[in-house]
């Protein structure tokens, strides 16, 4: 049972084959069982049969929502009423929120069961899970590699079947890339269209909520319950949430797909490259145009994002002060002290370079050189976006520069790991929705091929990803030992 | 541009924030290299370019000036290190 999907459950929960307390005992058991992956900060054991009773009663009573029943992973950044919600750092070990995130309100409504809170790098900064208070998360396709992040916990619970479906957060990639390590589906939607409240800040103008799946179908069903207007965050857009699966099926002859030439240069490791190429062949069998394109200013990414996250990274994280929630050093001599010492002992070593990095580009003289710099050259990226999805429907690239690398291989040289965001981390300045997708492996370690689309287009890229779904089974690939 | 140990202890400074004197020349060398990575963004001409704060460049929402939250500060104050009368405590600030 573990190994259906969330429209599968939904149908053998509503035809008596079992109930959601036999689905959700399977999944703690599963959890228990691998807790090895270190996948899960919190397991909810108690809480979720409650609710997987709540939702036997609702199903008994007729209740229609695909997500009755069906338990999730939620990653740790989200806060949960009652529950521990650390954002992987010491800083908020001891923090029981005090109010559901809007995100979790809604998956409650929907009547999901929460199986507990999942690993991820501490404070959303980190692309391999490493950096985590509670130590990295492990991949279930060969346990001596990393998940990705920085929702690695989400991407390992959904690939080694520790939960049907999770939710991930997405900066700079941090949904996509452990999803394409991991071989699941995973879905940054556009800025403001899954709301921020109670998602704990890393740089506001970037993250983003979305769902991480077994497959598009499951993806489009936990993102209408995600999505829509929120009035508790400023930045939500009030736009109507169109039904996501109504699309699922639609054809995809004559759809233009644009290849960047900037994604296929020599930097790229040529299995991907191959693989990539077959995976866009399967398009072109499908009925879609490939033309290639250009998209000049990508490469001015990197640096773009590294001055603007941490800028907006130092600023969010000063509430971290010990003074109302979270550590507070012991014996503090003054209030400086207290400040200064909470912080030192309970931020990790990335998310300090992250605010001494943005403490320095906002600083006075350095803000318009780095900060002010880095916004303009943001518009020009978005710009080159714009430009080029006026002439394709969907972008299609790699969402890494290499499969899964082994844990503690990049920890060393951390420029090395920020260089490997090159294909995700444009897609957040611009603000556009994009997915990963299983397409294959290499050396038994599964890719990802990305997907990008326009503002508010995640059907359209739902429906694309669904498509290739029919027509592969990269997505069905389950890890050894998981099966 | 590289950063020397010294201006890597005023920027912990300005951020409050406690580093271990061991570590401090290892944020100096990274720090240093993530400079010299943005430096690369002055290849590109940006005059006459807008800075972009939001993707959707959506302005603030206002909503009415109505209240809308209730007093909820002993639930707040609950996760505190250290309150008292329903006030946060800190060391001494004024002597």
């Amino acid at each position: 049972m573990y190994n259906l999907t969330i429209a599968e459950l939904a149908k053998g929960l509503r035809a008596g084959e079992f109930s959601s307390v036999e689905l959700t005992q399977t999944y703690l058991n599963r959890i228990h069982q691998h807790s090895a992956l270190n996948a899960y900060v919190t397991v909810t054991d108690e809480l979720a049969l409650q609710q997987a009773q709540a939702a036997d009663a609702k199903i008994a009573g007729g209740d229609t929502s695909l997500l009755t029943g069906i338990p999730i992973a939620q990653k740790d950044i989200f806060c949960t009423l009652g529950v521990k919600t650390t954002c992987g750092s010491k800083m908020l070990d001891n923090f029981i929120a005090p109010y559901n995130a809007t995100v979790v309100d809604k998956l409650n409504q929907a009547g999901a069961v929460m199986l507990g809170k999942v690993n991820m790098d501490e404070f959303a900064m980190g692309s391999s899970n490493e950096t985590s208070y509670y130590g990295p998360t492990k991949n279930p396709w060969n346990t001596g590699t990393v998940p990705g992040g920085s929702s690695g916990g989400s991407a390992t619970a959904v690939a080694a079947r520790l939960a049907v479906c999770a939710t991930g957060t997405d900066t700079g990639g941090s949904i996509r890339q452990p999803a394409a390590l991991c071989g699941i589906t995973g879905l940054k939607p556009t800025y403001g269209r899954v709301s921020r409240y109670g998602m704990i800040a890393y740089a506001s103008s970037l993250d983003q909520g979305g769902p991480m799946t077994r497959n598009a179908e499951d993806a489009a069903i936990l993102l209408q319950a995600m999505a829509g207007f929120d009035d508790k965050d400023s930045t939500s857009v009030d736009q109507p949430v169109p039904d996501y699966l109504a699309d699922l099926n639609k054809p995809l002859t004559g759809l233009k797909i644009g290849l960047p030439k900037e994604f296929f240069t020599a930097d790229l490791n040529g299995d991907m490259a191959a693989t990539l190429e077959t995976a866009i062949n399967h398009y072109r069998q499908m009925g879609a145009e490939v033309k290639e394109i250009s998209m000049p200013t990508l490469k001015m990414a990197i640096p773009a994002y590294y001055v603007i996250a941490p800028a907006e990274c130092s600023a969010n994280l000063s509430r971290f002060d010990g003074v109302r929630f979270g550590y507070r050093c012991e014996n503090p001599a003054d209030l400086a002290d207290l400040y200064t010492r909470s912080r030192g002992e309970a931020f990790g070593k990335e998310v300090k370079r992250r605010i001494l990095m943005g403490t320095y580009a906002l600083s006075a003289g350095y803000y318009d050189a780095y900060y002010i710099k880095a916004q303009k050259v943001r518009r020009l990226i978005s710009d080159d976006f714009k430009n080029a999805l006026a002439e394709v429907d969907v972008i299609m690239g790699p969402v890494t520069p290499m499969p899964a690398f082994g844990i503690g291989e990049k920890l060393a040289n951390p420029i090395e790991m920020y260089l490997s965001d090159i294909y995700t981390i444009a897609i957040n300045l611009a603000g556009l929705p994009a997915m990963s997708i299983p397409a294959g492996f290499i050396n038994d370690l599964p890719v990802g091929l990305q997907i990008i689309g326009n503002y508010f287009d995640e059907a359209r890229l739902l429906n694309v990803a669904h498509q290739y779904q029919q027509v592969t089974d990269w997505h069905q690939q389950t890890p050894k030992g998981f099966e | 541009m590289s950063l020397t140990a010294n201006d890597v202890k005023k920027i912990a400074h300005l951020a409050r924030l406690g580093i271990d004197e061991q570590d401090v020349e290892s944020y100096a060398n990274d720090l240093s290299g993530m400079l010299d990575l943005m430096t690369q963004m002055s290849e590109l001409n940006t005059d006459n370019v807008s800075p972009m704060a939001h993707p959707l460049d959506q302005i603030q929402r206002l909503r009415p000036d109505v209240v809308t939250e209730h007093n909820q500060r002993e639930h707040f104050q609950a996760i505190a290190p250290q309150v008292e009368d329903g006030l946060y405590l800190v060391p001494k600030v004024i002597e």
